[in-house]
């Protein structure tokens, strides 16, 4: 993959926090499987980067590789799959560890909420162990352990953290059980929080809750967060930043608000326009045509030439180089020309 | 044309005297959470679920018993058709899409056999589907043309009344927008009565004429959809439309004040 | 709500287990080479209970009494028992009995099963209990007890273990049928039908049915082992096929004495034979269900 190393050196530095180390750094990562089982990359030259304290969203539809490239942070990739480029937790390549720095990376460093609650957590034991079982491992003392469980729970808004403890996963609901989870993931005091659509099975009332329980901890921690979400409006409410995937690039990052008002690439204005949206007057959600590539196509050029309004000849022949516009970067031919939403 | 309906299971009240009236050719919203009840509400309505009390009645017929013979359950299947939420599981995986169509047809007309693959093709068109996706078995296609085939399927019958169970749903962003056009093109062609079942207010927004929203069972308010979405009376409406995700959103009022991104 | 992520996810299905291409020529249906190697020890089994008049070089019940008990040699492969019959006739022809008794066992049970367990969770309710209770019922007595009463009262010959077997392993067959169509009844797509105003009937047969006839079919190839097993025990004991007729489990009977004379072939090459069509039927069963939970993925 040797086509993509263009956004090694580039990847839109986080505006929020200059000069400071980001806790993760993507750059050029490719994931494919090997020959036969996919006809393109799962990933290709993707680059990302969070800063502590940010909020970075990675927006993406299905076969987009949003989840790919976000358990490749934990060092978790479909099995037999080759890689190139970096994953870079706290400046150290997540890619070239061993399994016991692996295990120490997800012990102390990054923490991750998956969507569904139930599957992350052993119904057979109770909250209380799942909680202090890190802790315990790390060293700290079963009294102590305990104390900081009961702690991280009313930090979550468990009402009666004690009672709680003893109480096992199936008494509570998904919503509460979620909280359970990002308590859990907080334990450690990661540096970055990965959470992979973290509200998508929950309702929406729920879903508020939890996504205000993330975003106070991380004002409060300072912890990074890498939110992977298929739903633009629920990025554009919580993040500082968003990354707009496409058959496994990178089609856009910059600042929400930039990303929102003036999207320069058609892949996300696109997205802008289909999505409904609730607020009186807002325009019907316009199609876009077509459908997401699958892993069994592999289009040259732009992957989103076949489904794009502005596309022209060029674009089916020879991939956008993402480039710098305005404080991020978009990988579109036509992205100096503007689109109008 | 429903009124006071009722589902019990055990001791906990899944459906609790929910009534509303669907006109011809109109679109109301069931909205609620999960156990709200909504998705019991409409599969009592075509005949899944038997209900414990109130009455169904569908073009003025009483639908509120089980169908006992052929002839009544062929003409309760012509009043309403239903539409499901997980297009992968909502197809049987060994039938192919033309025979999907077909059967159908065979069982609501008396069509000849070419008249049937005629008419199934005219559906599967009117569905955006073409000849390739007409030979294959569900498991080719994705999520939205399984959904389309499914429409489809339901458009067979010609029904007086579509519910769409959380229709949209599972589907891509991209393609739930290219649904939604299409049942809207539908609607306004084909004249049916859409019950629209969802979580999501945003579509119903862009859908609905009408909205009953649904709390643990009982519809807690009901009105035309921008009156309800732009003054809601009842406080659990107000939470539900404060919970949607947007720009400039404070995740939750209980919540503390949020960072803001300048 | 189920995400719109996951579920298009899966279909792509990006993470598909990657699998060594070395092995791949020894995979047979996607399985492994255990899976393969059962296989074709069943259709030699098979092939050997067809054609056992033809291949088999000695009458199985011709009696050599001055040949008794000899041991491996150029004329007997698998030497003489202590009637002076060829062994490894015996065994061929042994394979006859071997695989009919179960064939009829698992296939009746089976169908019967299917239509009790069928019928119990189409209908539900009080159907379902009643079906579901008496299938209970037939499931606490112990076949082999079963077969026992039955040949007291029928007398000894295959048909009266063959029915027993059968009756004991239709709930069995009951249970695991009234289990997936059930879950398959739930379905949205089972849903849809009777939504469209098909009849019960017509949905079952048409739809539910074909759908879950692979899990059965992997099931019953489990069972036919055990049927196998359970046969040869009742012979063993006895009360299965009646001498000079070959069979397995008679023949380990009738070995048993050879052993303490040091002839230990009488009686193992028959357990092995056993042993062997069990665990074929085993893996080839189990394979058969792996894979179906994969495809269902």
């Amino acid at each position: 993959m040797t086509e993509q190393k263009h956004l090694t050196h580039d990847t839109g530095a986080p505006p929020g926090a200059p000069g400071e180390a980001p806790v993760l750094e993507i750059d050029g990562l490719g994931v494919r499987l090997p020959d036969g089982q996919a006809a393109r990359p799962i990933l290709d030259g993707v680059g990302l980067r969070v800063a502590p304290g940010e909020t970075v969203g990675l927006v993406g539809e299905s076969g987009s590789g949003k989840s790919v490239a976000c358990r490749s942070v934990l060092g978790l990739l479909p099995p037999g799959a080759l890689t190139t480029g970096q994953v870079r937790v706290a400046g150290r390549d997540v890619l070239t560890m061993s399994r016991a720095e692996l295990t120490a990376l997800r012990a102390r460093q990054v923490a991750m909420v998956f969507q569904d609650p139930r599957a992350s957590v052993n119904p057979l034991r109770r909250v209380g162990d799942f909680l202090t079982e890190g802790l315990r491992a790390a060293g700290t003392s079963a009294a102590a352990a305990t104390a900081r469980a009961e702690e991280l729970l009313d930090a979550v808004g468990i009402r009666d953290p004690r009672g709680a403890l003893r109480r096992r996963p199936h008494q509570f609901s998904g919503g509460m059980l979620q909280r359970v989870v990002i308590a859990a993931a907080l334990a450690a005091e990661p540096a970055l929080l990965v959470a992979d659509e973290p509200t998508t099975a929950l309702d929406v009332t729920t879903q508020a809750e939890i996504i205000a329980i993330l975003t106070r901890l991380r004002a409060e921690r300072g912890t990074g967060l890498l939110f992977v979400t298929h739903d633009l409006e629920l990025a554009a409410a919580i993040c500082d930043r968003v990354y707009v995937m496409y058959a496994g690039r990178i089609v856009e990052t910059r600042r929400t608000d930039e990303l929102f008002d003036r999207p320069r690439h058609p892949y996300t204005a696109g997205l802008l326009t289909c999505a409904p949206r609730i607020e009186r007057d807002a325009p019907p959600p316009r199609p876009i045509p077509g459908r997401p590539v699958s892993l069994a196509e592999a289009p040259s050029g732009c992957a989103f030439a076949a489904r794009c309004a502005h596309a022209l000849p060029r674009c089916t022949e020879e991939p956008p180089v993402p480039a710098r516009y305005g404080d991020g970067l978009t990988a579109c031919h036509r992205a100096d020309e503007g689109i109008t939403l | 044309m429903v009124e006071g309906l009722r589902k019990r299971y055990g001791d906990h009240q899944a459906v609790d005297d929910v009534s509303f009236t669907l006109g011809p050719g109109a679109c109301l919203a069931l909205v609620g959470e999960s156990g709200s009840g909504k998705t019991t509400t409409v599969r009592m309505l075509v005949g899944l679920e038997r209900s414990d009390g109130g009455t169904v009645r569908l073009d003025g017929r009483d639908r509120s018993a089980r169908a006992r013979s052929r002839s009544e359950r062929l003409a309760r299947a012509r009043e309403i058709q239903m539409v499901f939420q997980d297009p992968y599981l909502s197809l049987d995986p060994r039938v192919t899409v033309a025979d999907c169509v077909a059967e159908v047809l065979r069982l609501h007309t008396s069509l000849t056999p070419s008249a049937r693959t005629a008419r199934v093709r005219e559906l599967l068109e009117q569905v955006g589907l073409g000849e390739r996706e007409a030979a294959a078995l569900p498991r080719r296609l994705s999520g939205g043309q399984r959904q389309r085939v499914a429409i489809a399927r339901a458009l067979a019958v010609e029904p007086r009344v579509l519910v769409l169970d959380e229709a949209v749903a599972a589907l891509d962003v991209s393609i739930q927008a290219q649904i939604l056009d299409l049942l809207a093109t539908i609607r306004r062609e084909a004249g049916i009565a859409y019950l629209f079942v969802t979580h999501d207010l945003a579509v119903v927004r862009h859908v609905a004429d009408e909205v009953l929203v649904l709390k643990e069972g009982q519809a807690v308010e009901t009105g035309p959809t921008d009156r309800v979405l732009d003054a809601p009376e009842h406080p659990y409406t107000k939470l539900l439309l404060g919970s949607v995700p947007r720009r400039g959103w404070h995740a939750s009022p209980a919540a503390p004040e949020r960072r803001r991104p300048e | 709500m189920t995400s719109p992520a996951t579920a298009a996810d899966a279909a792509h299905a990006p993470l598909a287990p990657f699998r060594r291409p070395g092995l791949r020529g020894l995979r047979l249906f996607g399985q492994g080479p255990l899976f393969a190697l059962s296989v074709a020890v069943l259709a030699v089994l098979v092939l050997v209970a067809a054609l056992a008049p033809v291949i088999a070089p000695y009458d199985p019940e011709a009696l050599d009494l001055s040949a008794s008990l000899v041991g491996t040699s150029g004329d007997h492969l698998l030497g003489t028992d202590q009637s002076g019959r060829d062994i490894l006739s015996r065994l061929i022809h042994g394979a006859r009995t071997g695989l009919l008794g179960p064939l009829l066992v698992v296939a009746v049970s089976t169908a019967l099963g299917t239509v009790l367990g069928a019928v119990a969770a189409w209908r539900g309710g009080w159907t379902d209990t009643f079906l579901s209770r008496s299938m209970d019922l037939v499931f606490a007595i112990p076949g082999l007890l079963l077969a026992i009463l039955l040949v007291a009262v029928a007398g000894s010959g295959m048909t009266a273990p063959v029915v027993a077997m059968a009756v004991a392993y239709t709930p069995y067959a009951g249970r695991l049928v009234r289990g997936i169509a059930r879950q398959e009844k739930a379905r949205p797509y089972i849903e849809s039908y009777r939504v469209q105003g098909w009849s019960g009937w017509t949905i079952c047969l048409r739809h539910l049915l074909p759908n879950i006839a692979p899990t059965v079919l992997a099931q019953s190839a489990m069972n036919f082992g055990y049927a196998l097993m359970d046969l040869a025990a009742l012979s063993f004991l006895g009360f299965g096929v009646q001498p000079p007729t070959a069979d397995w489990g008679a023949m380990i009977n009738d070995g048993q004495a050879a052993v303490l004379q040091g002839a230990i072939l009488p009686a193992l090459a028959p357990s092995a034979c056993i042993v062997l069509a069990v665990v074929a039927f085993g893996i080839v069963g189990e394979g058969l269900a792996d894979r179906i939970a994969r495809r269902e993925r």
